[in-house]
């Protein structure tokens, strides 16, 4: 079997292979033009009479709870990563299938770290077989190499539940990390020795998953309440040592920048959504981690305060930033999908406000509506843009796989999305003839914003006409593509080769475009 | 004299920046190593530029390593120039085409609210200066440069006034103290530098030597343009003399350096400034006298915006007409604050008004209700409105 095959090229012109890992799938035809013909996918049905009449789930270790399941070769094991670098589990799950034997798995996992690297021994022992999920760090560099048997397959939060609810891919065994937990399966990520926030990319596993195991380092009484997942769809639970290392949750990007270039973007985001009319009383706007994101929060609460603003609700994952907007009133709800730092875990634990959200609640595509589109401006970073508003955030300009989509194509739905970078980085110009890697089609993409200058999407012209008078630096895109081009150089296209090695997902289950194995 | 030469910086927090290190050979042509997470899009560019360099100083043998963090070519090509010119001795300079925006002059009298020092040898720092839009940017070749490296920033320094856009910015440089800094004008005035600062000036005499140096340079050059001078008054002796110094040709304003003016004093710099309360008046009054701008120090505390916003008001209550600054987002809360009030603003406009007013009756006398208006008193109101125009870009 081919890792990819039969490559045709799709609506947004990018030559995009139409069998992937052995799997038939159709290339992107437009932003809303494919609807799936068939209904979703079907679930293992159990029964209460099936499990402990006690309600006891609790099996020694998670390699009995593993065998349990069944575990086999070729079988797909999904993991989160709600512990974000400091995750000690899904390691745990290969170390084990690699001591039984077993060859061929499939890992899905929601995203991987940098901790995640002792998974390439078992890739190339063949353990596993391929990843599909968010790459980055020395996994997303071994996939950039053409060194995976697999295909990688990179598809945006909201794209995971996407292909779990349709039935693109199945799990056959879900291994959820949770800080608390009843003897039932009832979990969360607030409570116990190590919370790390909210569980909410782990639901739709729990419910669609064959077998669904809760690993936990905190038994409390039942009911562990509140649940994020529900005991009902847990198959068994594990109690360890220790889950994961809550202090590597946070990132290094959760600090607000002190780059001066960096606080004028974050400013103009601010600025821009200040002088189009968008901030409102009771705005709703959503910024992640990362300096920028964490600079315009702050610019966006000094605005607030200013004009005697409140959000009504704001979108993680977020920071203590958006903790004080709640604490301080100035904003009515936080919905969490992720937390970059442990005052957001303290935060849902003990506001009713500072709501845990699941993927399918804020990303899903196929649900009938969702947060992200809810909101008025979402501010997000990208490694590349084009002139054609097109966006890349997966791979760096010289093609490497570095990062992960996250949520940053569910986010393109909101009312304003705006993209804020440099326009160049270390002499690299960010923005470009054709982005690298496509991510996000530039139709979607309403403003970029950089140290230079604001570019609106043409097609947006209510925005152009609102800030027209502003007095903001808006500009063209190719007017401020020339100047970067001056000031670095026209840089020499990247040598990539034609051997496909992962594949970017489009929202509603496509394919938007492909990774190309990286030279050297 | 060695035969290797370095220059510049390069390591894992460096960007911006490359190290160079140039050994001359007897033989073997010209060896070009360069180490760039850059090199997929730059390389041969960058190897092309450094080639041609080496070639305009006739050198015919070398091995160069260039270890770069994603310089430009205006930095590849003042590293190598330096590495190159501590083992040869050569008068001539490798010039990029000098950018179009960059050869403008400034007014005598135009806004200097701000300027933003960037050490000379940083040139991370230099790229974006303009786009936060201080009225002055200076290139610095004193106190932020270390000694061994005064060399090599003084090439960095020039390529810089040539090659980067500072989007309307006036272009200064801050040369060392003198006699040193009268070498430093052979790097600077014959690319267009709109301002020379001139440190630790305690007479005008100094700044004589700086204009017939200056002089001297046009000549030989044959170059038309005007430079101006802003001593930085920072001791004892430089206050006593300030009116003198104001009066210098070219002097279009006084400035005042309060670190090593407290110092000078034997005493310490507070807060409240009590203790350069005489300087600081005393500087404003001579560059009155003499109708040149008063320029107050820096406010070393980048995180204290709110601190930073009381010495403006009191820089302004005082009579300067700006200051000077260290951080990129220090020139919003100085150009914010040395706005015109209101009030200021509402007296600026009656005033103009019945100057305008009386110009067009053809009357030879200006009056605001029972009060005489003298010409000095229009001209300021204009500044004024100019002022609150430009502060309310």
């Amino acid at each position: 079997m081919k890792k990819a095959d039969k490559f045709v090229k799709n609506a947004a012109g990018r030559l995009v292979p139409t069998m992937v890992n052995g799997r038939e799938v159709v290339p992107f035809m437009g932003v809303d033009k494919f609807k799936p013909d068939h209904r979703g996918a079907s679930l293992r049905i159990p029964s209460c009479s099936d499990y402990p009449s006690d309600g006891n789930k609790i099996i020694p270790t998670l390699k009995e709870a593993l065998i349990k399941c069944g575990l086999k070769d070729g079988m797909t094991i999904s993991t989160h990563h709600h512990y974000r670098n400091g995750d000690l589990i899904s390691n745990q799950v290969f170390d084990i299938a690699a001591e039984m034997g077993i060859k061929d798995l499939r890992w899905f996992p929601s995203a991987a770290f940098p901790c995640n690297e002792p998974m390439i021994k078992h890739l190339e022992s063949g353990v596993i077989h391929h990843i599909e999920g968010s790459l980055n760090g020395p996994l997303g560099d071994y996939c950039s190499r053409g060194k995976m048997a697999g295909m990688g397959y990179l598809r945006s939060h909201g794209g995971r539940i996407r292909s779990i609810s349709d039935g693109d891919v199945h799990i056959d065994i879900a291994v959820l990390v949770a800080s608390a937990a009843d003897m039932t399966g009832d979990a969360n990520g607030i409570m116990g020795k190590n919370p790390f926030g909210p569980m909410g990319l782990a639901c739709g596993d729990a419910k669609f998953a064959d077998y669904t195991i809760v690993v936990t380092d905190t038994l409390v009484p039942y009911p562990c309440y509140p649940w994020q997942i529900m005991g009902n769809y847990v198959d068994f639970v594990v109690v360890v040592d220790q889950v994961g290392d809550p202090d590597k949750i946070v990132s290094g990007t959760t600090r607000i920048t002190n780059s001066p270039d960096r606080l004028l973007i974050a400013e103009y985001c601010a600025d821009f959504i200040e002088a189009s009319g968008i901030l409102k009383d009771g705005i709703c706007f959503q910024a992640g981690a990362g300096g920028t994101s964490l600079a315009f929060v702050q610019f966006m609460k000094e605005k607030m305060i200013r004009k005697g603003f409140k959000s009504r609700a704001l979108m993680g994952g977020s920071t203590k930033f958006q903790v004080e907007l709640l604490e301080n009133g100035l904003a009515d709800y936080i919905f969490e999908g992720q937390a970059f730092d442990l005052e957001v875990v303290r935060s849902l634990r003990e506001n009713a406000n500072h709501i845990a959200s699941d993927v399918f609640e804020s990303y899903d595509f196929h649900a009938k509506g969702n947060m992200a589109r809810m909101m008025d401006a979402i501010v997000l970073g990208s490694t590349e843009v084009d002139v054609n508003f097109n966006a890349n955030c997966v791979s760096h300009s010289d093609g490497r796989m570095l990062h992960g989509i996250g949520g940053f194509q569910n986010c393109m739905i909101g009312q304003c999305t705006i993209i804020a970078v440099p326009s160049f980085r270390d002499r690299i110009p960010v923005i470009r003839n054709r982005v690298t890697t496509l991510v996000a089609p530039g139709e979607l993409v309403d403003v970029i914003v950089t140290e230079r200058g604001i570019c609106i999407n043409p097609k947006r012209t209510d925005l152009i006409e609102a800030t027209k008078n502003s007095g903001l630096p808006i500009r063209d895109i190719h007017d401020l593509k020339a100047e970067v081009d001056r000031i670095c150089g026209v840089p020499a296209d990247p040598k990539l080769s034609d051997e496909a090695v992962a594949v970017v997902e489009w929202i509603d289950g496509t394919i938007l475009d492909t990774i190309w194995k990286v030279e050297k | 004299m060695a035969q290797i030469g370095t220059a510049g910086n390069y390591g894992k927090d460096i960007r911006s920046d490359c190290q160079i290190t140039l050994e001359l050979t007897d033989s073997g042509g010209l060896q070009i190593e360069l180490i760039s997470k850059i090199k997929d899009f730059f390389g041969d560019q960058i190897v092309a530029l450094a080639k041609k360099e080496l070639e305009f100083f006739e050198i015919k043998n070398a091995n160069l390593k260039i270890e770069d963090g994603g310089s430009l070519d205006y930095v590849i090509a003042a590293r190598i120039e330096a590495a190159l010119k501590k083992i040869i001795e050569t008068k001539k300079e490798f010039l990029l085409e000098i950018i179009p925006q960059n050869t403008n002059q400034t007014n005598r009298d135009r806004h200097r609210r701000s300027r933003l020092y960037l050490p000379g040898n940083t040139p991370k720092l230099a790229i974006n200066a303009g786009i936060y839009k201080p009225d002055g940017i200076i290139l610095d070749l004193e106190d932020s440069v270390a000694p061994d490296r005064k060399f090599e920033a003084a090439i960095l320094v020039r390529n810089t006034l040539r090659s980067i856009d500072f989007y309307g910015t006036e272009r200064m440089v801050r040369i060392n103290q003198l006699p040193k800094g009268l070498d430093d004008l052979d790097y600077v005035i014959p690319h267009h530098v709109n301002l020379v600062l001139v440190p630790k000036c305690e007479s005008a005499e100094q700044l004589e030597a700086v204009n017939a140096k200056i002089a001297e340079i046009k000549k030989a050059r044959n170059l038309d343009y005007n430079v101006w001078l802003l001593p930085i008054i920072e001791s004892a002796l430089g206050v006593i003399n300030s009116y003198s110094i104001a009066c210098v040709e070219n002097v279009i304003g006084l400035s005042i350096g309060l670190e090593d003016y407290t110092a000078d004093l034997g005493t310490q710099r507070t807060a409240e400034g009590t203790e350069s309360f005489f300087a600081r008046s005393q500087i404003v009054n001579s560059a009155r006298a003499a109708k040149v701008q008063a320029i107050d120090s820096v406010f070393s505390d980048v995180n204290d915006m709110e601190a930073l916003k009381q010495n403006v008001l009191r820089s302004k209550a005082l009579g300067f007409d700006g200051m000077g600054c260290i951080h990129p987002r220090q020139i919003e809360v100085i150009h914010h604050n040395f706005a015109p009030t209101e009030t200021e603003i509402e007296k600026a406009q009656k005033i103009v008004n019945a100057y305008n007013e009386a110009k067009e009756k053809g009357l030879g006398v200006v009056s605001l209700g029972s009060k005489m208006i003298d010409v000095p008193v229009v001209k300021r109101a204009l500044k004024v409105l100019e002022l609150a125009g430009k502060e309310g870009e």
